[in-house]
């Protein structure tokens, strides 16, 4: 299904981030916004909700420090016991010093892996996928909002236009 | 201005007042015999002994116990560790609060070094903080002073009939050397004491300055002082701390303590600051800058740990008989303040500030900051104790009294710099950042 949208360009960040709370002020709802670089704030400034990502991160980090540890007990303990630093135990938490180190690299790897991959996986982001950015531009110097007509063309085109932006389009899209 | 609330005078001088009487009571309290010692040891208790010459007593046991029995000799150990434990409780409690005020110098010397944007709201706490660095680092000095005198027994390398039967010791005695000893001691304490004296009189100068001549010289003297300070931190932390076990080193023991110091002095900062303002001082600072500080304590936190168990593993590892005896000794004797310290000083801040938002609530940062500086007490509490009271090892009236009463007079003392000058550093060319910090 496609809908109309209206895209307005800017190209700069201060004015943008002005834009932004003006347009929102006025109640309207901001599909999205293409920016060349991560703008400080604009998240908050877009009403969009905070990001979970920090939670699975943690989660992740969770799992990972679990799989070191079964992991190093099935290797060193269980399956081929091991003398670790002349101390015969062959008991896990005896040795568990030595076995710290790789609970924290599995730690962090899982935790850094695992988020950039489910980051990947909910902005629906993978090779060879086609660019959803409306103009080239937007990965240079410019910055596209880009908000839906429900009839109110005008309206909008008026308001944006005070906003300071430098080109306003209007341009059919295919829902995602 | 902030001036001082007369709540918080009156509570700070209340507990100086109740942490001398501790402590006096816990020399009074020591034993000044062989049999004394032995039946306070034996009846679990230790207030019903001792005289009034328990605390004159406390210097070199009489000769007359030296008869070359082992029993007689293990009984004169136990008389030397009962002896040292009022001393080792005041040693630690100074130290710790001393080394809080050396933090935060260190921390502020950075800021001014990095030229640090953020900050500057928070230089006049910083600065009060330190003001404690005086009378804290001359106490210090005088209990030094005291052990070279041989008034307690706090460093065995001081006892000349020790070091004549130690071969390690001998070894060492260039350096380890109490008046050489004494006089580096005066080197690093006067050089810290002077940095902090000098740039604070620029801090305030620059207030009233037309140009930024003040700030300039205050941030070159930083860049100099950063570089003494770690040469000497390093140092003191062999000196003061690691030589109470005069045969054990371990070669990044300097990052260790620094850890240690660096973490409690940003804890202070940023407790002393949510204090100040939620006496309606501090205006401009805002969340944004409490966040600040308490991802340093977080950061730090897990500095701290990263040092403490690369300096554990190695030796835990390789297990070399003269080096893992340290371990050995803290893990059978001490080992809930050894094990509970980890807990205190990584878990519970790992846990509690890692969300960002926590890092925004000032309970949550003072809650946090409250356990952080338990554990590093416990941290200084651990270096210490082992080899000066051994198993004897007690947190009791004297101990806690010398929390007290360190506690009381750094309230005092720093609150009563801070009431001196003006909380905003008005003419600091980097206020408005400071001001406008958002995060």
């Amino acid at each position: 299904m496609a809908s109309k949208v209206i895209q307005a360009y800017y190209n700069d960040d201060d004015v943008l981030m002005h834009a932004v709370k003006k347009v929102k002020a006025a109640k309207h709802h901001i599909d999205e916004v293409y920016c060349p670089f991560p703008v400080h704030g604009l998240d908050k400034a877009m009403g969009l909700a905070p990001t979970r990502i920090a939670i699975t991160s943690f989660l992740y980090g969770c799992v990972g420090l679990a799989v070191a540890t079964v992991m190093m007990n099935y290797i060193m303990i269980e399956d081929w016991p091991q003398d670790i630093g002349g101390k015969p135990s062959f008991s896990y938490l005896e040795n568990m010093p030595a076995f710290v180190p790789i609970m924290f690299e599995l730690t962090v790897f899982f935790a850094a892996h695992l988020m950039v991959i489910t980051f990947y996986l909910r902005s629906r982001l993978w090779p060879f996928k086609k660019a959803e950015n409306p103009d080239v531009r937007t990965t240079d110097d410019h910055f596209v909002m880009e908000i839906e007509i429900h009839g109110n063309e005008s309206e909008l085109k008026d308001l944006l236009a005070e906003t300071g932006a430098l080109e306003i389009n209007i341009s059919e899209k295919d829902s995602h | 201005m902030y001036t001082i609330s007369n709540r918080l005078k009156i509570g700070s001088i209340i507990l100086m007042a109740v942490g001398f009487l501790g402590i006096v009571g816990g020399f009074l309290a020591a034993p000044s015999t062989v049999e004394e010692a032995k039946e306070m040891v034996a009846a679990h208790a230790g207030d019903d002994h001792g005289g009034e010459h328990a605390a004159e007593a406390s210097g070199h046991g009489d000769a007359a116990a030296h008869e070359g029995d082992h029993g007689a000799s293990h009984d004169e150990h136990l008389l030397h560790q009962l002896q040292n434990k009022p001393w080792a409780a005041l040693y630690v409690a100074a130290f710790f609060f001393m080394m809080i005020s050396l933090g935060a110098l260190a921390f502020y010397a950075i800021q001014r070094a990095a030229q640090a944007g953020w900050s500057p709201l928070l230089f006049r706490v910083m600065e009060g903080i330190t003001s404690y660095l005086v009378p804290g680092g001359i106490i210090v000095f005088v209990i030094l002073v005291l052990s070279v005198l041989h008034m307690n027994h706090l460093f065995v390398w001081m006892d000349p009939e020790v070091v004549a039967h130690d071969a390690l010791l001998q070894g060492k005695a260039g350096y380890l050397d109490p008046t050489f000893f004494l006089i580096r001691a005066a080197i690093f304490l006067g050089g810290w004491i002077a940095y902090r004296e000098y740039s604070r009189k620029l801090s305030l100068a620059q207030d009233d300055a037309d140009d930024n001549k003040n700030f300039k010289l205050n941030f070159r003297i930083s860049a100099a002082f950063l570089v003494f300070y770690l040469i000497s931190e390093s140092i003191m932390s062999w000196d003061w701390i690691m030589s109470v076990d005069p045969h054990w080193f371990s070669t990044l023991f300097g990052w260790y303590i620094f850890a240690s110091m660096f973490v409690s002095g940003i804890t202070v900062i940023a407790m002393v600051t949510i204090y100040l303002k939620s006496k309606e001082h501090l205006p401009e600072v805002n969340d944004s800058h409490i966040h600040d500080l308490a991802k340093f304590m977080f950061g730090i936190s897990i500095f701290w740990t990263y040092l403490w168990f690369s300096q554990f593993m190695l030796i835990w590892y390789s297990n070399i008989p003269e080096e893992v005896t340290y371990y050995v000794t803290r893990i059978a004797d001490y080992k809930l303040p050894f094990f509970g310290m980890i807990a205190m000083n990584f878990v519970f801040p790992l846990l509690l500030l890692m969300n960002s938002d926590y890092k925004r609530i000032n309970w949550f940062v003072v809650l946090a900051g409250i356990v952080i500086l338990a554990g590093h007490y416990l941290d200084i509490f651990n270096a210490i104790m082992p080899a000066t009271v051994g198993d004897q090892w007690y947190i009791g009236l004297t101990e806690i009294s010398a929390i007290l009463f360190f506690a009381g007079l750094f309230i005092f003392w720093v609150f009563r710099a801070i009431a001196a000058a003006p909380l905003l550093p008005k003419r600091n060319p980097f206020i408005e950042e400071s001001k406008h910090f958002h995060y």
